[in-house]
């Protein structure tokens, strides 16, 4: 285990470490806007985004860069630090590392909300994002009466509840998907992996106030979700008002989790892999946990989009099949390795 | 400092508790002993505001228990539960720095105190679990952990200590390390304990009172000279016990005889 996992987190320690994180975020971003079907200039594109007119770009190159990458970098970020954020929330309230928004069945749920908002609400950008909070929220609500026993969720418990909400939201995914017609289905069954293409001004908007509110919020309450995941019962004993915080980060979790269905699908397991190795590397202070994790979180995204838009460029692959590569391995291996640890 | 009155707690049909009061004062030790299901852990709940009775009440420093925040009352009450299972690689000292809490400035975000940390330290001391600073709470024994928690209780500076089974796995020596230090802080500040436990000779050594509880009644509180009768624990307990004195202490001294027929 890595040196610094049993040193104590403090305020010093915390903004350290999310400056470093910070850093190489911008190195992502760099990286991810030169690289593509169209490979552009290091220096050029530098030039370009510090704000310069004068860079040694061609116009379409420009074009490239400003209207179709730096967009979709954007959005991958801020999918990122939803989902990563979302996941390390949900791991304290369930009491487990395991959880995560898309294999509890939470992106299930916004991916419906989504959806119905298309079909019923179509001509309302607005209205997606809205039922996908709402379809999140749903989701995390029946996962967690399901989950939770006595003593908070056990590994087995978290899955089969996962498992049941998932599968009853997919065949409302289905249900859906077969009485609209078939030229949209396609591009909801790429959607629906996770794809990061079709964002406009508004989404990712909403993305980054999404992203914005939940991680302030769960950071607000990160020092009661430190005691809260070692149990309800206790954190209660120890003077926290329990059913006040987890009503919160119910809410930032699932609007969290709504933000980035709507706009880019469900690109499953970075709410595992980034809080995973946030603690193995950090130790499992909240505090720094949440912050660190909505960092690495977008990295881990824009890095895996990165991949996903170059490996068989022109064409493109879901970014959710990257993250599920990396994602679901890692899963086995923590499911193997019992709970006795990380 | 904490005092039930009349104490009745219901789940569904079932009655866990009936009528029981209790005052507790500062400088004394009280026992709660009985057979499994009495009521003993339900009880301890109450009196932390946790549980809830159907009747009576539950007074902290004069004022009823459910008037106060959580962290007023946290400041006041410190509880030792039954250990939880913790999954995350939390360390020792996180896990003890966590008894903090109801003291934080802002409630639920912040960061500890140079004194929090002082603290959190000298209750490592207490409970001997120096050097166990950068453990994880998974990688511990049973009874390393039970210290643990007993350490966060100690170090949250609280006037009352509610302490279930304290010494379920602990060895020998630090059965009775444990029950010391909990005995002197009540001597040294002024506090007080209420203790469920299922080790009627250390009930003996340590306390004061000694409350028998059986079906949610207390059939007997009164010092452990009194209480610890063979009549009282045949009733309570259904079996023939043979009562004398510690050769040591002094202390009422129960062994349980079990002869069949």
């Amino acid at each position: 285990m890595a040196a610094g996992t049993h040193q104590r987190t403090s305020l010093g320690r915390t903004v350290a470490i999310c400056s470093g994180l910070l850093v190489l975020l911008a190195i992502a971003f760099l990286v991810s806007s030169v690289l593509g079907a169209q490979r552009l200039s290091f220096s050029g594109a530098l030039c370009a985004l510090s704000g310069s007119a004068n860079c040694n770009l061609s116009g379409a190159e420009r074009a490239i860069l400003f209207d179709i990458r730096v967009p979709r970098i954007l959005l991958a970020g801020a999918v990122g630090t939803c989902l990563a954020a979302a996941g390390a929330a949900y791991q304290a309230l369930l009491r487990n590392p395991l959880a995560e928004p898309y294999l509890l069945g939470v992106s299930n749920g916004a991916a419906v909300g989504t959806m119905a908002a298309l079909v019923f609400f179509g001509a309302h950008e607005w209205s997606r994002p809205v039922m996908a909070f709402a379809g999140a929220a749903a989701a995390t609500l029946a996962v967690y009466r399901l989950a939770r026993g006595r003593v908070g969720a056990t590994p087995e418990r978290l899955i089969l509840a996962g498992v049941i909400v998932t599968t009853f939201l997919s065949s409302a995914i289905v249900f859906i998907t077969t009485v609209m017609d078939a030229t949209r289905i396609r591009s909801f069954t790429f959607w629906l992996l996770g794809d990061l293409s079709g964002t406009t001004s508004n989404l990712l908007i909403i993305a980054f106030a999404a992203a914005a509110i939940g991680v302030i919020a769960l950071v607000l309450n990160a020092r009661a979700l430190n005691l809260m995941m070692l149990g309800e019962r206790d954190a209660f004993d120890l003077g926290v008002e329990v059913s006040r915080v987890r009503l919160i980060v119910f809410a930032a979790a699932s609007l969290l989790v709504g933000a980035s269905v709507a706009s880019s699908g469900s690109v499953g397991y970075v709410g595992l892999v980034v809080p995973h190795l946030v603690r193995l590397s950090f130790g499992s202070d909240n505090r720094l946990v949440i912050p660190a994790a909505a960092i690495a979180g977008a990295t881990f995204v824009i890095v895996a989009d990165t991949v996903a838009r170059t490996v068989i460029a022109p064409r493109e692959l879901p970014v959710g099949a990257i993250t599920a590569l990396i994602g679901a391995p890692l899963f086995v291996y923590l499911l193997r390795r019992g709970n006795a640890s990380v | 400092m904490l005092e039930a009155r009349n104490i009745t707690v219901s789940y569904d049909a079932r009655v866990a508790v009936q009528d029981v009061s209790l005052r507790v004062e500062p400088a004394k030790v009280i026992s709660i002993i009985g057979p499994n299901g009495a009521g003993k852990s339900t009880l301890l709940r109450v009196l932390n505001g946790t549980g809830k009775a159907v009747a009576g009440e539950v007074l902290l420093d004069d004022i009823r228990i459910d008037q106060y925040a959580r962290r007023a009352v946290a400041q006041r009450i410190a509880v030792v539960a039954q250990e939880a299972d913790v999954r995350f690689p939390v360390t020792v000292f996180e896990f003890v720095l966590g008894g903090r809490y109801a003291w934080a400035n802002v409630s639920a975000w912040g960061w500890e105190s140079e004194r929090d940390i002082e603290l959190a330290h000298t209750a490592i001391r207490e409970t001997e679990l120096e050097g166990f600073e950068s453990r994880l709470m998974n990688e511990l024994s049973g009874g390393e952990r039970q210290r643990a928690v007993l350490a966060r209780a100690l170090a949250t500076e609280a006037k009352v200590f509610l302490l279930d089974e304290p010494t379920a796995n602990l060895d020998l020596a630090h059965q009775a390390t444990m029950l010391r230090l909990i005995r002197s802080r009540c001597d040294t500040s002024e506090s007080a304990a209420v203790v469920v436990t299922h080790d009627v000779n250390l009930a003996a050594e340590f306390s004061d009172l000694v409350m028998l509880l059986k079906a949610g009644r207390s059939v007997a509180f009164g010092p452990p000279s009194e209480v610890l009768s063979e009549k009282l624990l045949k009733e309570v307990f259904d079996l023939q016990v043979l009562v004398d004195a510690h050769p040591v202490s002094g202390a009422p001294r129960v062994t349980p005889i079990h002869t069949q027929g």
